[in-house]
């Protein structure tokens, strides 16, 4: 019995199965909870697999048509990453969620090529909010260079409209994420004359101490962080260490989560950290989970993670794709959509209060649009603050918006030269 | 059974001392090869193509030149991934300021660069040896890495310091670029992989070839039998990493099309290729494709068997296929110290014999 | 004093103390290089194995929970129950003192008398095993690690430094880490006891003896497997000091199996087979990274401490080829 089950996998791990026919919604999710980023992994491909489910157990799917999600462990790595991706290509996935930078900017061409819609929510090649260059490539609703603009904003806010004289620090992950907000920043320093001076910290940032001793040194007023993985902890750790205020102390999305401010204890108290979505379990459709995917014992992963801030972004990624195909199969009129179908559906997304309040997530994103130039939301995000006591995110500012102009006039210098190269024509009637 | 050695004798010199003394290996031999040239790339798919075949080809050629530093001179190197980033860099940097340069014109001269930054690290493997080196080297590889992501100039100060590799052809075929066909980028590596596998055979079997084993079997007696290992080791090194070089500039240029130092060619890089190198067989050049074949393969073959046909949670897969692939390696080197080249040594000395037992 | 004399002398501080983190790794090392000619280079992750467990057990998680769920559909995560630390850490302990017997017994019984770059391999192999089966067991998920040691500036010490500074207002006391302190502390104890260890017990003379010389040792009566397994379970023990210490500062997760990074280059400089070297090698190693990234970070920009480490270690090295501390490399034909 065993010799046969066995064998029948051995069989079938040689030929490779052959695509299912289109009478479900493929979702591919590209996930890592191995690896040294797994802790953020984790969560996110909890939170995308739960809220998929619900759809499943609830409505039966999405307009009537089952959901399939099909799970593939890239482990952070790019040639994983590819060979994930090689996997699920003519198996009509629907939308691709990479999870990392560097598998992002392998998969731009071969997505364009192949006509598959990729989503890369928060991270990814800044400049796709160009869409008339990038055609295929989405990331809405906020990108790096938005973080960066949404924290000064936030910091303007804070000082009366004035930054003059101010100091501000980026402490960043030295890789091709951690740079991105450094030309941002360059610009908004020129801009409202404050001081910026970014620190690198290597991979994987276990020992940080010459660079918080330098913050200890220069006393800047803020610090902005773009971090990732266990390089986070430490830099809490560390700016605790060094009794720098934790409310002058602001994440990005990426250095936001329980994983970093947990191990650090009450020192972390305080600590901000920008959220493009809302945080908690404050929302009707937790108790959904709860009933359909929870309670069904169907929930992803060890079912711990639910509410935590990485797992909301993963719920709040799979709430936008499968509203994606929700006004794809609206578009098209035809429930089983193709990938190119889904396409139009997430250029066409319009994300409203109303809907918002529909779908059990009152206020749980800023409403935004997608259109066929803009395929990077609205850039707004709001400001979570941790709680060590009861151990919680809690959200202290109101959305602050993004200064988009900035932001599109720096993307779209890349973007063109992106699209002179590949020899991408202007498809946007404009 | 299979050999049948019966009236199968040498006259000359160049005959006794060729690659494949046997007639029957002589056959399989040109047999493979057509099989590679002419069936596979009409055999392959984009899938198959993409996630074991293209990267396989092109670990054998690194796994190749590290084969020749560790298994043919005796110098452990653990900077592996950053000469395959010197590779890459290299074919950028060659590609975007120079478009009209043919693209195997840029591979081989990205080997070049290669090897003289091999050179240079490999100067202190004159004063330096075993473990101590090996640790050494991996100064070069924190040093290139992070010079990489660094200076500007080397990714073209573009703002994310990812550098893409534009589309360019060979005979009107394009061969990078994602809209190049799996066969075109097939065949490249290929005719690069042959062609190295050559090179390499026939270096290591001459008088190069010679002064890199004396020097691994005992430097100091090498040494006064007039061996110059300044010219020996860093011979060895130049070679190793124009090979390793070439791999990188493939591993980037048609594989992957765009990379970041840190990650495509980080530590882990150097470890890949350096199991690859053991556990295919010291001193082998079979050993090369072997070792590389098993640790390219057998993580996707497990992948899908455990989750495609057991079904088994993605992550709980890959935890234990990390613990399978470790456990194999020990198993391996139980077996055979000296690698699977040495288990089809044996396998082959027992075919030949066949069927008598000794 | 001027500001930069004043700050240089704090990161040299800085750096002394950071480099004795680096050589709480570096000392399992040397401890298996020293009395098996093994590279070990499952250090790091037995560090990472180590500190799991203790957590583990410190929640009363259940061992592959995961696993078991998975496959029985059941959904069990804690026995419901803690167990406090002074008794977690002998257990830890015992837990790593099997894993060593395990390792005599499974893969180095087969492989003596291998070159060393065999068992180098062996042991890559047997980090990937452990690495494996410490997310199996344990989950991947970042762990809070706490046994009571106290972290952040030490304010005593920032106080009392002040004067130093002789009314300079950019100055404001010597800042160091409470955790490096007691780092400073748990490794003087380490060493000593190591050496009291090596120089007045029967197994630790024993242990000596096989360092010197296998063969001898085994002529003498001495079981060379029981040497062996003591060794694995001595630097299971220190894996798990390294794990405690590194694991308070950045919670316990995967990443903690790469500190072996930072020790390699430690090691290399204080020789192989060197307990002081290992030490001296750490502080030289802190200090000289500490250092260089004060002075040329304006010129060239931050992150160097990786590469640099290496780099000193290497001009060290071409001067002295065994290391500062190592045996001599004598080379007969």
């Amino acid at each position: 019995m065993k010799m046969m089950k066995l064998a029948v996998g051995i069989a079938a791990t040689l030929s490779v199965a052959a695509p299912a026919l289109a009478q479900d919604l493929h979702f591919p999710m590209l996930n890592y909870r191995t690896g040294p980023y797994a802790p953020g992994g984790i969560p996110f491909a909890d939170g995308y697999q739960d809220y998929l489910t619900l759809l499943n157990e609830r409505d039966g799917g999405i307009g009537g048509v089952p959901i399939r999600l099909s799970e593939c462990e890239t482990a952070y790595n790019t040639e994983r990453g590819v060979e994930c991706y090689e996997g699920i290509r003519d198996d009509s996935p629907l939308v691709i969620q990479p999870l990392s930078t560097g598998i992002t900017y392998q998969l731009i061409p071969r997505v364009t090529e192949d006509g598959i819609p990729m989503h890369t929510m928060g991270y990814g090649r800044t400049s796709a909010v160009i869409g008339d260059s990038f055609p295929w490539v989405f990331n809405y609703p906020a990108n790096y260079w938005d973080g960066a603009s949404v924290a000064i904003n936030h910091l303007l806010e804070q000082n009366d409209g004035s930054l003059e004289g101010k100091k501000i620090v980026l402490v960043y992950h030295n890789s091709a994420y951690g740079r991105e907000p450094i030309r941002t920043l360059e610009t908004l320093a020129e801009r409202y004359g404050f001081e910026f001076n970014p620190l690198a910290v290597d991979h994987p940032g276990q020992e940080q101490g010459s660079q918080w001793l330098q913050i200890r040194r220069e006393r800047p007023d803020y610090v902005i962080m773009y971090g990732w993985g266990v390089m986070n902890a430490v830099a809490i750790q560390e700016a605790a260490n060094i009794r720098f205020p934790m409310e002058n102390f602001i994440g990005i999305w990426w250095s936001g989560s329980e994983n970093d401010v947990l191990p650090v204890g009450d020192g972390a108290d305080g600590y901000t950290a920008l959220t493009f979505h809302g945080v908690g379990t404050d929302y009707p459709v937790y108790d959904e989970i709860q009933q359909y995917v929870v309670d069904a014992g169907m929930a992803a992963g060890n079912g711990d993670q639910i509410g935590s801030a990485v797992y909301s972004r993963g719920l709040y990624a799979a709430m936008l794709a499968s509203e994606a195909a929700r006004t794809a199969q609206e578009i098209h009129g035809v429930a089983e959509i193709t990938p190119a179908m889904m396409r139009d559906g997430m250029e066409a997304l319009s994300l409203t209060e109303e809907r918002l309040t529909e779908l059990g997530l009152p206020g749980f994103s800023a409403p935004f649009n997608v259109s066929c130039e803009n395929h990077g939301g609205s850039g707004a995000a709001m400001l979570q603050q941790w709680d060590a006591d009861t151990g919680t995110w809690s959200l202290i500012t109101d959305w602050i918006d993004a200064d988009r102009e900035l932001v599109t006039e720096l993307a779209a210098e890349d973007a063109a030269a992106y699209a002179a190269e590949n020899g991408i024509e202007s498809h946007c009637d404009m | 059974m299979l050999y049948r050695e019966a009236g199968d004798f040498k006259s000359t010199y160049p005959s006794d001392n060729q690659t494949f003394p046997i007639r029957f290996d002589r056959y399989a031999y040109w047999a493979l090869i057509g099989f590679a040239f002419l069936v596979v790339p009409f055999l392959l798919t984009d899938y198959w193509a993409n996630s074991i075949v293209i990267p396989l080809l092109i670990y054998v050629i690194a796994a190749l030149g590290l084969n020749i530093l560790i298994g043919y001179c005796g110098q452990l190197s653990l900077g592996t991934g950053a000469f395959m980033a010197v590779g890459a860099y290299a074919t950028f940097k060659l590609t975007t300021a120079f478009p009209w340069m043919p693209i195997y014109i840029v591979f081989i001269l990205a080997g070049l660069v290669t090897a003289a930054v091999g050179v240079l690290f490999g100067l202190p493997s004159l004063k330096i040896k075993g473990f101590y080196l090996a640790v050494a080297t991996l100064a070069a590889q924190f040093f290139l890495i992070w010079l990489f992501t660094r200076v500007g100039w080397f990714f073209n100060d573009s703002a994310t310091g990812m550098i893409s590799m534009p589309e360019r052809t060979v005979f009107g075929v394009l061969v990078t670029g994602p809209a190049a066909s799996a066969m075109a980028v097939y065949m490249t590596c290929l005719v690069f992989v042959v062609g190295m596998a050559w090179l390499a055979r026939n270096l290591t079997r001459g008088t190069v070839g010679r002064t890199w084993m004396s020097i691994r079997d005992m430097d100091i007696a090498a040494e006064i039998i007039g061996v110059n290992p300044l010219i020996a080791k860093l011979t060895a090194f130049a070679v190793s990493s124009f090979f390793v070089g070439v791999a990188g500039a493939l591993l980037f240029g048609v594989y992957l099309g765009a990379a970041e130092a840190g990650e495509a060619f980080g530590i882990n890089k150097s470890f890949l290729v350096l199991f690859m190198v053991i556990i295919g067989g010291l001193g082998s050049i079979l050993g090369s494709f072997l070792g590389a074949a098993f640790l390219i393969v057998l993580p996707v073959l497990l992948k899908v068997f455990l989750v495609d046909a057991l079904g088994w949670p993605a992550d709980l897969a890959r935890h234990l296929e990390v613990m399978i692939i470790g456990a194999l390696i020990v198993l391996v080197l139980i077996v055979e110290p000296h690698g699977m080249a040495a288990l089809w040594r044996t396998a082959k000395e027992k075919l030949r014999l066949w069927p008598f037992p000794h | 004093m001027s500001d930069t004399v004043l700050f240089a002398f704090e990161a040299a501080i800085n750096g002394l103390t950071v480099g004795i983190m680096y050589s709480l790794v570096a000392l399992g090392f040397v401890l298996i290089f020293k009395a098996s000619g093994i590279f070990n280079f499952a250090q790091g992750v037995m560090a990472l194995f180590a500190a799991l467990t203790l957590v583990g057990l410190q929640e009363g998680a259940i061992p592959f929970a995961h696993l078991i769920n998975a496959t029985f559909g059941t959904s069990i995560h804690h026995f419901g129950f803690n167990i406090p630390t002074l008794i977690a850490i002998p257990l830890t302990i015992a837990v790593m003192v099997g894993f060593a017997w395990l390792v005599e017994r499974i893969v180095l019984k087969h492989l003596v008398n291998q070159e060393p770059i065999i068992l180098f391999m062996a042991t890559i192999g047997l980090a990937y095993f452990l690495e494996g089966l410490g997310d199996i067991m344990w989950g991947a998920e970042v762990k809070r690690l706490d046994v009571g040691l106290p972290q952040g500036g030490n304010i005593w010490f920032e106080e009392n430094t002040q004067w130093l500074g002789f009314g300079n207002e950019n100055f404001y006391g010597f800042y160091i880490d409470t955790l490096n302190l007691y780092a400073l502390v748990i490794a003087a104890i380490l060493v000593t006891a190591l050496v009291i260890f090596s120089q007045y017990t029967k197994q630790g003379r024993a242990l000596r003896a096989v360092a010197d010389d296998h063969q001898a040792a085994l002529s003498v009566g001495i079981s060379l497997r029981f040497i062996w397994v003591l060794t694995w379970s001595i630097a299971g023990i220190v894996a798990l000091v390294a794990g405690i210490m590194w694991g308070s500062k950045s919670g316990v997760q995967f990443s903690l199996s790469l500190i072996a990074l930072k020790a390699l280059p430690v090691l290399i400089l204080g020789g192989f087979t060197s307990i002081p070297g290992a030490i001296v090698g750490g502080l030289l190693i802190g200090v000289g990274e500490k250092l260089f990234d004060f002075f040329m970070q304006p010129i060239i920009g931050g992150a160097t401490e990786n590469w640099f480490a290496y780099m000193l270690a290497l001009a060290f090295l071409l001067f002295r080829p065994q290391g500062l501390f190592g045996e001599k490399i004598i080379e007969r034909v």
